[in-house]
């Protein structure tokens, strides 16, 4: 994998975490870092989750982390937990948030995939994919897809394809474009290749999902 | 008066700062080290325990955690009414405490039997001593088994049991169940607010129901209440409709309010009947939740003020024994319910305010969160979630208006059948943030 781009990003959001974090003085407000503990509960220690439909939030950019509550918010996306918990939040919290996350190192650990369906999924990702998904969908300005589960991105691809949930600029014509030459077997592909970046070598069990089972994602 | 206000408006926004100093890990500053380490001892490795003793070492490395729990591992409740639908096995609840060892949590395995609050000094029944600068108590429920006429902790353990801890009566209800004729008939008496898991004792009915619907197809539950409502009432009912016939007189289901007599005042255990108010009931297979109240060890230690353990709740530092801290389903935390998520959140806010009072710094303001799922049947899963605040004039837990909230009703059968696969991706994450 190359790195090269998200290294001095993650250098960036560390630093820009570093500034956000100071409150103003007297404004009594949780700090960023008591309101991201409280997510843990769902999506694992610092965002790094273990349960296979719950994303890993962790080194995600704080922008595309306030986008998501937001849509949530407002209910924009298919009902989930999520939308009752995001109107909680104001912007300057969810901004808070986002920072937190952005400066957590994702863990990610590994899990059953289709080593064929990886393997086509990959070519499908270099042409329809990469060029906003960077380093093979690595944490950056889109959504972390490398070593995110695989059932959360299946939730995730349904919701889209069924209209529950906001295709980004562009997305939509390219996943069509996917389905077109790949048929049915698009996403399935697309969605085991991610997974896949999460494990040393393809299995078709389920992986251990232990602390002692990470591997960290070098950024 | 005004000097004291401004040093504490300062104090609080220097804590604020050294927690946004926290939250970067890497560059986080090291703690200020002043002589010897400060000694932290925590009593019970539930969820509460574990989840505290892993932040503190998280946050300061510095610090000295000693973890006390009778038991070698942890079995959780939470999923554990799968074990009676064979939807799942004990070992697959079960955790050792390696994870917070790795952490650099010392795990002693011992009872505790008193907390000297003078002294600062924890007792277990192994006679072993602990001096500790701040003391954490996540010792669970205890029973009250004086509620019931003809029930007890024996009887509990042999032939009609609780299961409201997981282990061996969790295994005791599954046997009894699988050994039950066809056509039996399965009692569950549910306890009065408030107790562990409000939802807990409907998510068992229809863990239940679950079984029987492939196994003992003609066999009937009955829930007796001590109450006339309860937790995600109106999705339970939905679900029981869809899955197993509720409002119908075919119901595999039933639900006796206590208004409509479901109260119980006495058990005769040799016939397995329950005398209510209006009318006995008798059933092949009964499982009595008893009316709960505090551990034992909160009463030996003099923290409770009733039932229940009072506690600041910006720090969950206790109001009757200052430098001890009181969490989860001991603490009287209102309005947050007896949850597992509920403990694993309380217990941050305490790490984070024990950190902050070593370091001479006022506590931050908390924020606490609690979701709990409930699986009622294949492929129908329901939730409830709640964001809270501290109101410090009130010292009450709030739910942020206009959050929270139960999942939808009447939902598709898509947005249920995820909700299962939410709860057990829930189950990995909690006690990953507990204890791994
Ligand atoms: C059937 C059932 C289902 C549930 N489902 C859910 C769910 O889906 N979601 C959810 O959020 N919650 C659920 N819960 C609730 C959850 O289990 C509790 O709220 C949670 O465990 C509370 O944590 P705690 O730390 O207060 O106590 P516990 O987790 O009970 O831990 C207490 C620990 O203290 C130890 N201890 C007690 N006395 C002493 C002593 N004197 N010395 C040393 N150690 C001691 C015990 O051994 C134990 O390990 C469920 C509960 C039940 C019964």
């Amino acid at each position: 994998m190359n790195h090269k781009n998200t290294l001095p990003k993650h250098l960036r959001n560390l630093l820009l975490a570093a500034c956000t974090a100071l409150p103003a003085a007297g404004v009594a407000r949780p700090s960023g870092q008591a309101l991201a503990f409280t997510c843990a509960g769902c999506h694992g220690t610092d965002g790094s989750s273990v349960g296979p439909s719950m994303p890993a939030i962790a080194g995600m950019d704080p922008e595309v982390f306030v986008d998501a509550m937001q849509a949530y918010r407002e209910d924009k996306r298919n009902p989930s937990i999520m939308n009752r918990i995001a109107k909680a939040y104001s912007d300057e919290q969810l901004e808070d948030m986002g920072w937190f996350f952005a400066s957590q190192r994702l863990r990610v650990f590994p899990q059953a995939y289709d080593a064929a369906l990886a393997a086509q999924g990959l070519e499908l990702h270099q042409q329809y994919c990469e060029k906003c998904h960077e380093n093979g969908g690595l944490p950056g300005d889109a959504g972390t897809l490398a070593g995110q589960w695989i059932p959360y991105l299946h939730y995730t691809m349904e919701d889209f394809i069924n209209g529950k949930r906001q295709w980004p600029r562009k997305m939509k014509r390219k996943v069509e474009a996917a389905i077109e030459a790949a048929g049915d077997q698009a996403i399935p592909a697309l969605v085991n290749y991610y997974g896949s970046q999460s494990s040393t070598g393809p299995t078709m069990t389920t992986g251990t999902t232990g602390a002692s089972g990470a591997e960290e994602q070098e950024q | 008066m005004k000097a004291d206000m401004k040093r504490r408006t300062f104090l609080r926004a220097a804590g604020g700062a050294a927690g946004g100093a926290a939250a970067l890990g890497t560059l986080g500053f090291p703690a200020l080290v002043l002589g010897a380490s400060r000694r932290v001892v925590v009593v019970g490795g539930g969820v509460g325990g574990c989840t505290a003793a892993k932040y503190l070492r998280k946050l300061d490395p510095s610090l000295s955690v000693t973890l006390i729990d009778p038991e070698a591992s942890y079995t959780s409740c939470f999923m554990s009414n799968e074990v009676l639908s064979g939807e799942r096995t004990l070992e697959s609840l079960t955790f050792g405490y390696d994870g917070l060892r790795g952490y650099g949590v010392t795990v002693v395995q011992d009872w505790v039997v008193g907390i000297d609050p003078d002294q600062q000094q924890v007792t277990t029944q192994g006679a072993q001593h602990f001096d500790y600068d701040a003391c954490i108590v996540s010792p669970g429920v205890g029973f009250k088994w004086d509620a019931i006429d003809g029930y007890n902790e024996q009887i509990a353990n042999t032939s009609i049991p609780h299961a409201w801890f997981a282990g061996p009566q969790t295994l005791l209800l599954r046997q009894q169940l699988q050994a039950m004729p066809e056509g039996g008939h399965v009692i569950i008496v549910a306890p009065p607010n408030p107790f562990k898991c409000p939802p807990g004792p409907y998510e068992r009915a229809s863990q239940i129901a679950l079984y029987c619907q492939h196994h003992k197809p003609r066999a009937k539950i009955t829930i007796l209440d001590a109450k006339d409502a309860f937790s995600k009432q109106g999705l339970y009912m939905e679900g029981w409709r869809k899955l197993y016939g509720y409002g119908t007189d075919n119901s595999m289901i039933q639900w006796v309010s206590a208004a409509a007599g479901g109260a119980v005042e006495e058990l005769d255990p040799d016939t397995r009947t329950l005398v209510g108010l209006v009318e006995d009931f008798q059933g092949d297979v009964v499982n009595i939740i008893p009316p709960q109240k505090a551990g034992n060890i909160a009463f030996a230690a003099d923290l409770v003020d009733g039932d229940w353990c009072p506690v600041d709740k910006r720090t969950f530092e206790s109001s009757r024994h200052p430098g001890i801290y009181v969490l989860g389903d001991a603490s009287s935390a209102a309005k947050m319910p007896k949850s597992a998520y509920a403990a694993n959140s309380q217990a941050k806010v305490a790490a984070a305010a024990i950190i902050a009072r070593f370091q001479d710094q006022e506590p931050g303001d908390p924020t606490f969160v609690n979701t709990c799922y409930s699986v009622v049947g294949e492929d129908f899963g329901i939730s409830v979630a709640a964001v809270y605040n501290l109101d410090s004039d009130t010292n009450t837990i709030e739910p942020i208006p206009g959050s929270g909230g139960v999942s939808p009703a009447n939902a598709s059968p898509e947005i249920r059948k995820r909700e299962v696969s939410y709860a057990h991706s829930w189950f990995k994450n909690v006690i990953n943030d507990m204890m791994e």
